[in-house]
Order: C-alpha cells, then structure tokens, then sequence
C-alpha cells in the first residue's frame, strides 16, 4: 500500500500531460471549499430536535458557530505542521488523508446529529475536517508549480480559484439536500452531511489517484529557464526550516495576513453593511445578491491575478493590491455618502478579487522566493496567517463598529472608521511589500543537498 | 500506431477530466451569478 503512495509511483513519464493535473488539484480544492458554506448548516442545525422550530434541548447558535472556527484553526495547524510531512511522502498520500479527513469528518458529525452529541460534531467537522481542509489546501500546490514553472502564477490559480468555487456548488448543494431529506422528523441536516461526505470523499480521491509528479529533470517543451529572471526570482531553494528564519517569511505573512483581514473585514459583512450603507434602497434580496457577487469577483480574482502576476511579476502585483485597495477602501464611505450605490458596488468588487487574487498569488510568490523544493510545507506554515486574519478582520470589524453606536454614531456611519482602518491595514501591507528583497546567500541549501530527503 | 492511439486516449482522458471539474464548478457559479442577479432588479 505504502508503494501505492509513494514519489516513485506517481512520478510521470515524459510525455504526460501537465494539463490533466489542474482537474486533480480541482477535484480537492473544489469540496474543501464546501467549507466557507457551512453557514447553510447553521439555522437547521438549531432545529435538529424540534424541526420546525427550536425545541429547548436543541443546540445555540452560538454552540454551534464554534464548529468552522474549530475548522478554520485546524485548517492552519493542519497546513502549517503537516506540510513537512507532505514534502516528505508526496502529494498522493496527504491528498488521500485529506479525502479520510474531510470525508470522514462529515460521516462522524452525521454521528454526532442523529445522536445530538455536539463534541462529535467539534470533533468530526471542525477539528478532522479542519486538518482534510489543511492538508487539502496545500497538497496539490507544489506539484502545479513544478509543473507550470512557466506560469506559476496561473497553475497555483486554478487549484487556488476552486476553493473559492467550492463555496458555490457546497452552499446549493447542501441546500438542496436538506430540502430533499426533510420531513416531520428530520431537519435532514444528518442525511445530507452522509451524503455529503460520500461525495467529497470520493471526488478528493479521484483527484489523489489522478496527480502526479514531473521527473527531475522535466521541464515544458520549448521552454528554457530564463537566465536572468531577476533578483526576486531564485532558481535556488530554501529549505523549509531555514525558511523560518528569514524575514522574506515572516514579510510575506504579515502581507497574506493584512490582504485577507481587509478582505474579510468586508466579506463577513457585506450583507448588514450595504442594507446599513443605503438604508431603505437595498432590500434583503438584493443583498444576498451583492454577497453572491462578491463571491463571483472573489473566485474569479484567484484565477486572474494570479495569471497576471506571470506577467506583471509577484512584487508588482501586491503593490497594485495594496495600493488600488487602499484608494478603494477608503472611497467607500464617500460613494457611501453621495448615495452612489453602483460605484460602491463596483469598489467592493475590485477589492474582493484582489482578497482572492491575493490568496492565489502568495504560493507562485513564495516560489520565486524560496525556490520550488520546499515550497508546499513553506506554504501551509505561511497559512497560520490565513487563520490569523480569519480572527482579526470579524473582531475588528464587529468590535469597533459596536463602540461607534454605544457612543452615538449613526448606523449608516459606523462603519467609516472601520473602513479606513482597512484602508490602513492594506497601506501596512504596501510598506511590508515594499521592504522584500531576494534572500540572503547563507539561507540557499548546497547544491549536493536539494534532492536528499526532507531530513536537513 | 500505438503511439497515437496512446495520445488520442490522453486527450479523450483531458476532455472528461477537465468536464469533472468544470461541469459542478459551472453550476455553482450560474446559481450564484442566478443570486447575484438581485442585485441589479
């Protein structure tokens, strides 16, 4: 079974297609992003006993919306320790785990609903389904830009464009099945999560069959490296312990942490934001569907940016980030104010694909950084910073519009200091942008080193 | 022979692939964009 998963097994050939590993990473990437629709889950969840209305025994909201943050924590610690392990065995074996992790984790929450055991739940959905998130999100990363050395940015894209696509078939989906299994005794939440998990696990281990790796000495047809590619683009490699000891890293979290606090800050909110923003002009209708759109730019986003960062170059494109997001941020509040609802609409927009443009970036950044060797383990460590900003960006939009209005600011205004804050946060991030240079020398591993085993 | 019969097979084995990912993928985005739709009426 071991020689199933190993590197030698999943090594191509020379003629394989590089393009049949995109649908691999997709078919992972696309159930994993079932998990920013858990929300669809919440209401039902507080029904599970009295199902057509919440009986006393029946779970809080409040004990239930600990389950994707327990998710979204493990998804860090997850990616952040397993991605060692995944340089050492393979894409193979950690996207296979992934599939048992996620899959898994949705059959024992089933568990945990028919037997209204909560912990089951924490245990099931947030803390194994958490690591299937992780371990997911990274594995297929490194292996696409070991395929695509020519379009980094687009390979990483692709994979990175089908969590947030994962959102879009997970909420739909679920809905519909909830709907299918109701009835006078059952949510259908339990059914649902069954047959959920069945689906995920089974698509999440079509993709681990299909992936496979370059062999050494592999690169595109016609393509050569280019010799002088520039001082942020390393042809070396850094090895993944080293990594932690370079200021290049810790620059480049605290970039993937601002980008996403800014983006959240405005994605967890848009509904209440807008309906507050132009009280009485936006029904809850079309609230929900300024969320749907905001989801649309944030997928497309991944996919785009980071095809354009190939060409722009990675540096390049977080200044853009960061500088057409803080114009954009702080705009809001005056197109707010003017009442100039299609020019709010379209500054979200942009600001939410470049959230998800800076998500898909960050690996092919990290490439060109700290080489392609280690690349997946640096990633998933650099994730802890997804996690970070998962917490930071609600509590800083929550808390600080809460005191605005215990002090006497209107609604509709509450939300200006916030934003600018956001606006700040993003000008932060041009500053740390503006301070990457390429690694120092003695951070390079020996030549003779880079294909030993991970042990270093 | 066997050589194109073996890249005939590849591209056949692309084309459903990529239909896999694409086809649920397609139809998330159409009942978001269906959603998103609200906005503008």
């Amino acid at each position: 079974m071991s020689g199933f998963f190993s590197r030698e097994r999943i090594t191509a050939g020379h003629g394989y297609n590089r393009w049949l590993i995109p649908p691999a990473a997709l078919a992972v990437h696309l159930c994993i992003g079932q998990a920013y629709a858990f929300s669809v889950f919440n209401e039902p969840l507080t029904r599970v006993i009295g199902v057509s209305q919440s009986a006393p025994d029946d779970w809080k909201l409040t004990t239930i919306g600990w389950i994707y943050s327990l998710a979204i924590v493990f998804l860090g610690l997850s990616a952040a320790f397993g991605g060692k392990w995944l340089e050492k065995v393979g894409p193979r074996r950690t996207m296979f785990t992934a599939a048992c992790l996620f899959g898994g984790g949705f059959l024992l929450s089933a568990i945990g609903i028919k037997t209204h055991q909560i912990w089951l739940i924490y245990l099931g959905y947030g803390v194994l389904g958490g690591c299937g998130l992780g371990l997911g999100y990274v594995s297929p990363v490194s292996t696409l830009i070991k395929w695509f050395p020519d379009h980094r940015g687009m390979a990483t894209g692709m994979a990175i464009m089908g969590f947030g696509g994962g959102a879009m078939i997970g909420a739909p989906l679920g809905v519909a099945l909830m709907k299918h299994f109701h009835s006078e005794i059952s949510v259908g939440v339990m059914e649902a999560f069954v047959v959920m998990g069945v689906l995920y696990f089974v698509s999440m281990v079509i993709g681990s069959l299909a992936i496979r790796i370059p062999p050494p000495d592999w690169k595109p047809r016609g393509w050569t490296p280019p010799v002088d590619a520039g001082k942020m683009v390393t042809r070396r490699h850094v090895h993944i312990d080293q990594a932690l000891k370079t200021p290049q890293f810790y620059l480049l979290w605290l970039i993937l942490c601002l980008n996403v606090t800014a983006g959240i800050g405005i994605l967890g909110q848009a509904s209440v934001m807008i309906r507050e923003m132009f009280k009485g002009s936006i029904t809850p209708e079309a609230a929900a569907g300024f969320v749907g759109l905001l989801s649309l730019f944030n997928m497309g986003g991944r996919f785009v940016w980071s095809s354009a960062s190939d060409y722009l170059g990675r540096q390049n494109t977080y200044f853009l980030f960061f500088a057409l997001g803080t114009f954009l941020y702080s705009m809001l509040p005056t197109f707010s104010g003017d009442g100039n609802i299609v020019m709010f609409i379209v500054a979200a927009a942009v600001i939410l694909s470049m959230y998800g443009g800076g998500f898909a970036t960050i690996p092919a950044y990290l490439a060109d950084i700290f080489g392609t060797r280690f690349v997946g383990g640096i990633h998933g460590r650099l994730l802890t910073a997804w996690s970070t900003a998962g917490v930071l960006g609600p509590v800083l939009v929550n808390y600080i519009r809460e005191y605005q209005i215990n002090h006497g600011v209107a609604k509709a205004d509450a939300y200006t200091t916030t934003l600018y804050i956001m606006a700040s946060l993003l000008a932060a991030g041009f500053v740390c942008n503006l301070l990457m240079r390429e690694v120092h020398e003695r951070h390079y591993m020996k030549h003779d080193d880079v294909d030993d085993p991970l042990q270093g | 022979m066997d050589e194109k019969q073996g890249t005939e097979n590849h591209m056949v084995l692309l084309v459903l692939f990529w239909a896999y990912v694409l086809i649920p993928l397609g139809w998330g985005v159409f009942q978001t964009f269906k959603k998103a739709l609200a906005l503008f009426q």
